[in-house]
């Protein structure tokens, strides 16, 4: 081998070795969120203003959801996020697991000055988001108003998209078939019920387009694949905002849920992951969020000082959360498997 | 009409339908890129026709968001440290398993393919509770070493089918005239198997290129790759950036690849007028 | 020396695969989570033959033991693996956990039943008999659609729960369709870029690589913009008056077909064309000249030689496609979710690692199965690697 030849061999060698250990320094703290524009309103408003304000240099990352990632990073150790934005099942599970460590509620300013269901021990709420009817308003004038007429194909003809999966589904399909928001849970925990949910989801199976990404409904919407769907409300109206379209959300046949702020267990950066929590659920810092993201927040506090012209399109107004159904985390909790199980079971038939 | 030209003309006709059959494969292979590359210019932040307007504000976003760029750098240096991994590994396996027994290259050859079959998401897993404790997690060796363990069995399985048209008699003709084993590989074997082995290294770039699971539990903040940038906020949206960083990556892959092919045209020029003749 | 070649890569793989994947896969057998909070009532429960309700003394021991371990995360480690068995199991546990009887206050397991009815029923507490481990058939019988009932007899699952079997056969199905398709529109590719001049090859190929570019989240969306009702597929398809109403081509399972066999093609078209470079065009020349007609050539002499990138190609193909899952979620209806996403599911969404290790084990012992069948037949028709 010619020499330079070696020469340059040993260069490129030790220069993809310090490339590739070029990050084991120490970690520095780092909150994970779900991406995309919610993740660059939280950017803006929380995690910027928390750095400027602090001092600390934060970290961001983002994913799409698994309580088995956050188990694999706890117990596998060294695990690279401090603060996690998660769902309310995965919130509930991880705690009774002990993968999260325990909030300090006297820095939070306790558990009271949130919303029902947004304080546990180990999670604080950060968003409350609504998924629930929408549809093209360039299409009926006099649209569909509850989940009976989402079921309507004579008088609302045309594909429908829903979740493929049971979570949201089941629930809507009672409420088609006449069951009262209020009674949807007691009914779905009898055998009956969920016999008497997957019968009425029969009825419209031929017209149901699935979905698995929430990037999807609106999508098809606004391709005209589908006539209505079950969405994500947050980012249908923010498509009438950006995009000038005229799609519909419908409170009263919607349902709502609350994301968590978590820190993983055993984290290196507590007292400042601590701090960030904070200073994001703080009202001042809060009430900012609603009107870039069009969802809803849990401090009581903030929610009363809401720019008055985005109350209408934010699921914790007092008009929308009195005709919406909240999600039950523990019914999903203790029935995902089987559930799900069945759904599938159900559409392969 | 003789005889002769009608079967001329049948191989004519022949050759005229496997040109518009295979002309219809390519269609289909670049149909999805012939909608992505218009959609880039959508001034909307939908991706539906027709488009409401033209605008660059998602190459705008892909330009100015370090995350892109980050992403593009780490999917390049992961994806080139996995293809000369794997396909060193790969290629020298393959080599020694044609010359095993058949019985002990089937069970071999097993176990090679074996990180195809199961599912990611376990792999990951386990992966993950073993790099942990010895800090693999967090930076590029650990995802390189998993990325190659997913990237092996298609070296291993391309290389071995272009060695079958290895005339061994060569390699002993080699060996009889004085030639190292390692002379022997890089002068005579080599050359036979090549396009294999490239197609073998082209295989492992692209696993690396396209992997999101291994990426989801091994990779910190600061190793994010491409894909997992794409999949960023599908909970709510898709970014019609994406559309504009495969649109940018199509025009990279197509200028890198024909500069390739331009300087192998003017090399062989210049070995063909070198050559006495 | 050929031991030497192999052995640097079967090092690699043992440590980076092998060991972190058995231990994987070990789970689906692995039954430590109720055993580790009730030694002892599982070992009482042991003695009980599942017919009546168990003694009052087991309800003692599960009470003290449950005392144990309130609050703690072994507990709900245990009652979500309960909760695998029978639905609201874990916050039956956990709320008994929370409301346990005084000891000592007359009949265990009367004041059990009133906590809650449930405990008053044998399958609750033949559940905690079958999840008392170490070692359990749970999981893998599950996989299979089938049940352990409390008397200890195998049977289904029932109509409404029964879909794994289903699952594998469809994604086995799916592999191989994708696999004919690949081969069906590879093997000419293939053939005209390993004939053509090089100059046209090369320029050729790069429109097979192009495909690598573009990552999974773009090929998918370009495909349901393709392929939607009122996409220009069907906008072509119109337009030339072949069709009147628009054809259903996405979310069902021809959009799987069509998405995952692009992704594929390019597996099966480079091995094929690699195999193919190797052959001269002498043979098939000489074939012709003494006389054989083209065709005949081509099958006798030239398709033999190929074989060997058959073999490749179609193992690629075939083994990537049973991994797919996100395409099919993406662009298939509800009945077309291949096994990789229920894997996937139970993996990342519930935690059931025991589920996840059975189905990935399954599909793992098929796979190598029909490998092992594959290998022999291959290996009659030509050379094969396999």
């Amino acid at each position: 081998m010619h020499p330079s030849k070696r020469v340059g061999i040993a260069m490129a060698v030790s220069l993809c070795a310090l490339w590739l250990t070029g990050s084991a320094t120490a970690r520095e703290l780092t909150v994970t969120a779900w991406g995309g524009s919610s993740q660059a309103a939280q950017k803006k408003i929380y995690y910027e203003a928390f750095s400027a304000k602090s001092g600390v240099k934060l970290l961001e990352d983002s994913w799409s959801g698994g309580i088995g990632l956050l188990r694999t990073k706890v117990q596998g150790g060294n695990a690279n996020w401090d603060v996690v934005q998660v769902e309310a099942d995965e919130a509930v599970l991880g705690c009774d697991e002990g993968l999260f460590e325990k909030l300090d509620w006297t820095m939070l300013g306790g558990k009271d000055s949130f919303i029902k269901g947004a304080a546990t021990d180990c999670a604080v709420g950060s968003v409350v988001w609504t998924t629930g009817l929408v549809y093209d308003g360039n299409r009926f004038k006099d649209g569909p108003k509850t989940w009976a007429d989402f079921w309507d194909v004579a008088k609302f003809p045309g594909k429908r998209t829903m979740r493929k999966g049971a979570k949201y589904t089941l629930e809507s399909a009672l409420m088609a078939d006449g069951v009262a928001p209020a009674d949807v849970y007691k009914v779905l925990r009898t055998p009956a019920g969920v016999d008497r949910a997957f019968k009425k989801l029969d009825e419209l199976k031929p017209h149901i387009v699935w979905w698995t990404a929430g990037s999807q409904p609106p999508q098809l919407l606004a391709s005209g694949e589908v006539v209505m769907g079950d969405a994500y409300f947050s980012r249908v109206l923010a498509a009438n905002k950006a995009d000038g379209r005229n799609f519909k959300v419908v409170w009263p046949a919607s349902v709502y849920a609350i994301d968590f702020w978590v820190i993983l267990k055993g984290s290196p950066n507590k007292a400042q992951a601590m701090q960030l929590v904070t200073f994001m659920t703080r009202p001042e810092n809060q009430k900012q969020f609603p009107p870039l993201a069009l969802q809803g927040i849990t401090s009581i506090e903030a929610g009363k000082q809401i720019d008055a012209a985005v109350v209408p399109s934010i699921p914790t107004s007092p008009d929308n959360l009195r005709v919406a159904l909240p999600l039950d985390v523990e019914f999903w909790v203790d029935n995902t498997d089987q559930l799900n199980q069945r759904f599938n079971a159900w559409a392969s038939k | 009409m003789d005889g002769w030209t009608s079967a001329a003309r049948g191989e004519v006709a022949w050759r005229q339908v496997f040109r518009f059959y295979c002309g219809l494969v390519f269609v289909f292979l670049v149909l999805p890129i012939a909608v992505i590359v218009p959609l880039s210019f959508n001034a909307g932040s939908f991706l539906t026709f027709p488009m409401p307007g033209l605008s660059l504000r998602w190459y705008e976003d892909f330009f100015t968001s370090p995350k892109w760029l980050a992403a593009v750098y780490n999917s390049f240096g992961i994806g080139a440290a996995t293809t000369v991994l794997a396909t060193t590994l790969g290629t020298t396996a393959a080599i020694g398993l044609m010359r095993l027994k058949p019985r002990a290259r089937s069970v071999l050859g097993a176990v090679i393919l074996a990180p195809l079959i199961v599912p990611v998401v376990i792999t990951g897993v386990g992966v993950y509770f073993l790099y942990a404790p010895l800090r693999l997690t967090n930076n590029y060796i650990g995802l390189v070493l998993a990325h190659t363990v997913l990237a092996i069995p298609f070296v291993v399985l391309t290389v071995s089918a272009s060695l079958h048209n290895v005339d061994g008699s060569l390699l002993r003709a080699a060996a009889s005239l004085g030639a190292s084993p390692v002379v022997a590989f890089r002068r005579v074997m080599l050359p036979m198997i090549l396009p294999g082995v490239v197609s073998g290294a082209v295989f492992a770039f692209a696993t690396s290129f396209d992997e999101i699971v291994m990426g989801l539990f091994l990779a910190g903040p600061t190793q994010r790759t491409l894909p997992i940038q794409m999949f960023n906020g599908v909970r709510e949206e898709i970014s019609p950036t994406i559309t504009a960083a495969a649109t940018l990556l199509v025009l990279l892959s197509i200028a890198l690849l024909v500069t390739i092919e331009m300087l192998r045209r003017r090399s062989e020029r210049f070995s063909a007028k070198a050559r006495p003749s | 020396m050929a031991g030497a070649l192999v052995a640097p890569l079967l090092l690699f793989l043992a440590v980076n695969f092998l060991l972190p994947i058995a231990l994987m896969l070990f789970r689906s057998v692995d039954d430590p989570d109720v055993r580790a909070i009730m030694p002892q009532t599982t070992a009482a429960l042991a003695m009980w033959d599942g017919r009546d309700l168990p003694p009052a003394t087991v309800a003692t021991l599960m009470i003290g033991e449950l005392d144990a371990a309130r609050g703690g995360a072994d507990l709900s480690r245990a009652a979500n693996r309960l909760n695998y068995d029978i639905n609201g199991f874990r916050s039956l546990l956990l709320k008994t956990a929370r409301n346990l009887p005084a000891p000592g206050d007359g009949d265990a397991l009367q004041a059990l039943v009133a906590v809650d009815p449930r405990w008053g029923q044998t399958k609750t507490w033949a559940a905690i008999k079958r999840a008392a481990g170490p070692l359990t058939g749970f999981f893998l019988l599950g996989a299979l659609d089938l049940k352990q009932s409390a008397s200890g007899d195998i049977q289904s699952v029932g109509a409404e729960r029964a879909i794994f079997v289903k699952v594998l056969g469809r994604t086995l199905w799916i592999g191989f369709w994708v696999t004919v398709l690949c081969l069906a529109l590879g093997y000419p590719v293939a053939y005209l870029l390993a004939t053509a001049s090089s100059r046209i090859a090369n320029l050729l190929m790069i429109l097979v690589l192009l495909p690598f570019w573009t990552s999974l989240l773009v090929r998918t969306t370009a495909w349901v913009v393709l392929l939607q009702k009122d996409g220009p597929v069907n906008g072509l398809l119109h337009g030339i008056g072949l069709i009147d109403e628009p054809l259903r081509l996405i979310f069902n399972r021809v959009g799987v077909y069509v998405a995952i066999t692009h992704v594929l093609l390019p597996f099966m078209i480079l091995p094929l064309y690699s195999v193919m470079k190797g052959i001269g065009p002498t043979t098939m020349r000489a074939a012709v000249s003494l006389g054989a007609h083209p065709f005949l050539a081509f099958a006798r002499v030239y398709l033999p030689q190929t074989v060997p990138g058959i073999t490749a190609g179609t193992l690629l193909v075939f083994i990537s496609a049973l991994g797919y899952y996100v395409t099919p979620a993406l662009i298939g209806g509800a009945d077309d979710q291949m096994l990789s996403t229920f894997i996937a599911f139970y993996t990342n969404e519930t935690t059931n690692w025991g589920m996840a290790g059975a189905l990935g084990g399954i599909l793992l012992v098929i796979t190598a199965l029909l490998y092992a069948v594959y290998g022999r037949l291959a290996g009659r028709a030509g050379p094969g690697w396999a």
